[in-house]
């Protein structure tokens, strides 16, 4: 468990979770304090992202709390969560396959700022700046015009990185992030991971089914509970 | 009711319940098999009555002549079926479903005008079949004998189609098929046999079910319309892909609507309910009680998850400078146009222009916003029917009765949008099919305010808009207003949030945006722009009838889209173009336009997959010597 400094961003207690007869998730508890990067480790069906998906709300957890900020979230729908300040990637990408790399992030933007429901602006002359600020954070300024329909999978990792921190968000959650990426990727986006932990002060929290890129990529702390029975 | 007309009445049901089985059953193996909606199901069965009529004369009459004549012309039915896969379908399996759907739809076209080119316009009643041709005594109540037969088949039917699924070889690797069909090719099963196979049991069973019906309904060429929206109905109610499901709902629908017949006009507090007339829309009243209690059927599974989602769409282009300069150039000749034209081709005109927007405003939610919808003249209709009865009935001027029709069909699509939502792929079409029948259904039967089948007639525009240039200038700038601020919409950040919904709902509900109620307002939108297509419509031709919101015209829309391409803003327009001219040329000019105009529509879609846009744009980019359009659907 890690010792943070600062009070925990995201503070679970006790979450379960069965499908049917099998228990999922049970009995976890964990805290991520801001700036910090907690990995879930666990092989693969171990619930890892049974755990995410209560986190951000896609799933109703059986029992046990989730408080961000202080905040009981347990129950509020992913939308929801993602307005109090939470971002997420998933294991298998989902972005707008019908837009350019820059459309996702904006809009994701229009969304952030409340824009959504404009009929007659054109949206794709919306928060460009911003837009490009994030891609030139995920390495994919320069892919920006490209349509993510044709990008290859540890580029649209990317995608999904810079559309979830377009919230600013202060919860960060990653669901397996490195899955089918070559080794040096991996790096890559595990050092990115970091950056942004310590240099935005974001917590981010992964799930990680691989001990090596655990071990040589948060020095901060990692957490995992045994497997389910 | 006394017991025994209870009895009679159910009775009855069960006898109805078994042709409608095995149609809805035939439809529903296709489409788990193939996923293809087979459009053209209820032409099998058209087909396999007809054919039955002949082969009893042909046989020379008698027992041999009728029963060799059923089961010849289920097996001819049969054969005809595994031609059209071999001919057809396999060319489009990969095409997308709704291109598949459009082309089945033009063979019901073909079908349809190849019976009516060999037994001509009128009904015919075949002979009772022998041995079964007399009537027995239940409760006191004569019951035909052969009711008693067709109870009976029913439930064989589906004994040996459950034998053949669970205890031959084949009938493993079509329920391999059914729950995976990826999964199934992976392990090596061949499909083309397979599909094959399944298409013609299909048909057999379609053409069997049609075939039966032989003393009991006289062979019709409306047959293949109705029968596809009742087997589509069942195959909906009892859950995609399976039998039983299928022979349970056509139970339930065959005895409910069997009972309404039975109970006729009701005293209830003092007002007379007439049951009877509900038959035309109970079994659609049914779908969407059971779809919005049980989206996946009553017997039905959710469907596993497709791993490919199918083509992927090349992002959404600002208009070019020369695009918006090739617009402008448009726009001005059409303003121009009644100097140079008059008379027909203005009211041609006026059609086009009206229909391109009813095309544009289908094309809005079903492209962008992922919603196929097969009720979409339901919108159309309320406008039509909203403007005409305000002016008509309320007393209300043109010019407003003209903005306020619109806001009626917004109010139906607001009430039918809210259920429709909440399903999505086949089961969203099947929901907005049933909202548009059930319209269809109390604008046809409320005689004393809608007029019923007559319809209402002396809806006139104001005097200052009654010559055919004032009119058409109206249309234009109707129409011209509606289909802009609709393409003006879908660059806005309502419209990217709309396809955000669609690309991938799990994102967009992971970026705080509201899927469902955003599908709503766009449903919502689209219905207001469809209601303005059918005000104009109303003034524009004084009178209107039940068939502006009937399904053909849906499927006129649904055809106006797909022909010029789903995936290209300019697409419906010239779908709803080159579709509303060629109806009218083709009819005009041809006995047979039905089948002249489902031949082109199936070269179209064997030739051009992507639609005519598509096919346009591709052309374009190859003559200025660019690249292909990246991402354009094959």
């Amino acid at each position: 468990m890690s010792q943070a400094m600062n009070p925990p961003v995201l503070r679970v207690k006790n979450l379960s979770k069965a499908y049917g007869g099998v228990q999922a998730v049970s009995d976890v508890s964990f805290e991520v304090a801001a700036g910090e990067l907690l990995a879930l480790i666990g092989p693969n069906g171990a619930g890892k992202t049974t755990c995410f998906n209560m986190l951000n709300g896609q799933i109703a957890a059986d029992a046990g709390g989730i408080e961000f900020e202080g905040r009981p979230v347990r129950g509020l729908k992913p939308r929801e969560i993602w307005r109090l300040g939470v971002g997420r990637t998933f294991q298998i990408t989902a972005t707008f396959s019908s837009m350019t790399v820059r459309e996702n992030v904006q809009t994701a933007l229009l969304s952030h700022h409340r824009r959504l429901g404009s009929l007659f602006s054109i949206a794709t002359r919306q928060h460009v700046e911003e837009a490009d600020a994030l891609l030139a954070r995920v390495g994919m300024r320069e892919q920006a015009e490209r349509a993510c329909g044709v990008l290859a999978y540890g580029d649209l990792k990317r995608v999904e990185l810079a559309v979830a921190l377009a919230n600013r968000p202060r919860l960060l959650l990653m669901d397996e992030p490195t899955a089918g990426m070559a080794p040096r990727e991996r790096n890559e986006l595990m050092q990115l991971a970091a950056e942004l932990a310590r240099g935005s002060n974001i917590a981010v929290l992964f799930t990680e089914h691989d001990m090596d890129v655990v071990f040589s990529r948060t020095p901060t702390a990692s957490s995992c509970w045994p497997a389910a029975n | 009711m006394t017991a025994s007309a209870i009895l009679i009445q159910f009775l009855n049901g069960l006898a109805s319940a078994s042709s409608l089985f095995m149609v809805a059953a035939g439809l529903s193996l296709i489409f788990g098999v193939t996923r293809i909606v087979n459009f053209a199901h209820g032409s099998l069965y058209m087909l396999g009555l007809y054919l039955s009529y002949s082969l009893f004369e042909l046989l020379g009459g008698g027992p041999l002549g009728f029963w060799g004549g059923v089961i010849a012309a289920a097996l001819i039915v049969a054969v005809f079926g595994a031609l059209v896969e071999v001919l057809l379908l396999r060319r489009i399996y990969h095409a997308p479903e709704l291109l598949q759907l459009l082309a089945t739809f033009a063979l019901g076209l073909i079908v349809k005008d190849v019976a009516l080119w060999v037994w001509g316009p009128e009904d015919l009643l075949g002979p009772r079949a022998p041995g079964l041709a007399g009537a027995v005594e239940i409760a006191g109540r004569r019951f035909p004998e052969y009711d008693l037969f067709l109870i009976a088949i029913g439930p064989l039917v589906l004994g040996a189609l459950w034998l053949l699924l669970t205890r031959t070889r084949w009938g493993t690797l079509v329920r391999a098929a059914t729950e995976d069909r990826e999964m199934a090719g992976a392990l090596g099963v061949n499909q083309r046999w397979l599909f094959t196979g399944v298409f013609a049991l299909g048909s057999l069973l379609a053409g069997l079910g049609g075939a039966l019906q032989l003393p009991r309904e006289p062979a019709q060429l409306f047959l293949d319309l109705s029968v596809i929206s009742d087997a589509f109905v069942v195959v909906v109610v009892g859950g995609l892909g399976s039998i039983g499901g299928a022979f349970l709902a056509a139970l339930l629908i065959a005895e409910i609507k069997s009972f309404c017949i039975g109970l006729g006009d009701v005293t209830l507090f003092g007002a007379v309910f007439s049951f009877s007339k509900l038959t035309l829309v109970v079994e659609f009243i049914v779908m969407a009680v059971v779809l919005v209690l049980r989206p996946w059927g009553l017997l039905g599974r959710a469907p596993a998850v497709a791993r490919s989602s199918g083509a992927v769409e090349p992002p959404l282009v600002l208009p070019s400078p020369k695009l918006r300069l090739a617009g402008l150039a448009m726009l001005a000749a059409l303003v121009l146009l009644p100097a140079v034209f008059s008379g027909y081709t203005l009211i041609l005109m006026i059609d086009i222009m009206i229909f391109a927007l009813f095309s544009v405003s289908l094309f809005f939610i079903m492209g962008p916003g992922g919603m196929h919808s097969f009720g979409h003249a339901a919108y159309f209709g309320l406008g039509a029917y909203g403007a005409g009865l305000l002016a008509l009935k309320g007393g209300v001027p043109m010019e407003l009765a003209l903005a306020l029709g619109p806001l009626c069909a917004a109010i139906g699509a607001l009430a039918f949008g809210w259920f429709c939502v909440r399903l999505s792929g086949v089961y969203l079409a099947m929901l907005t099919l049933a909202f548009s029948q059930i319209a269809w259904s109390i604008v046809f039967q409320w005689d004393a305010f809608t007029g019923g089948s007559n319809g209402l007639v002396g809806i006139w525009p104001a005097a200052w808009l009654a010559s055919k240039e004032a009119y058409y200038y109206l249309a234009l700038s109707g129409c011209g207003l509606g289909v802009f601020a609709l393409w003006r919409i879908l660059y806005s950040p309502f419209g990217y949030a709309l396809r955000a919904g669609r690309d991938s709902p799990l994102r967009a509900d992971a970026i705080g945006i509201d899927v469902r109620t955003l599908q709503w307002a766009g449903f919502t939108l689209a219905g207001l722009a469809a209601g303005l297509a059918g005000a104009l419509y109303a003034f524009s031709k004084g009178s209107i009838s039940p068939e502006t919101l009937s399904v053909p015209r849906s499927v006129d829309g649904l055809v106006m889209v797909l022909l010029g391409g789903i995936q290209s803003l300019t697409g419906p327009v010239w779908g709803a173009i080159v579709f509303t001219w060629l109806q009218d040329v083709v009819a005009r000019e041809i006995d047979y336009w039905r089948a002249v105009l489902g031949a082109i529509i199936l070269l179209l879609v064997l030739a051009f997959p992507g639609g005519l846009a598509g096919a346009l744009g591709r052309l374009a980019t190859r003559l200025s010597g660019g690249k292909a359009a990246p991402g354009a659907a094959t």
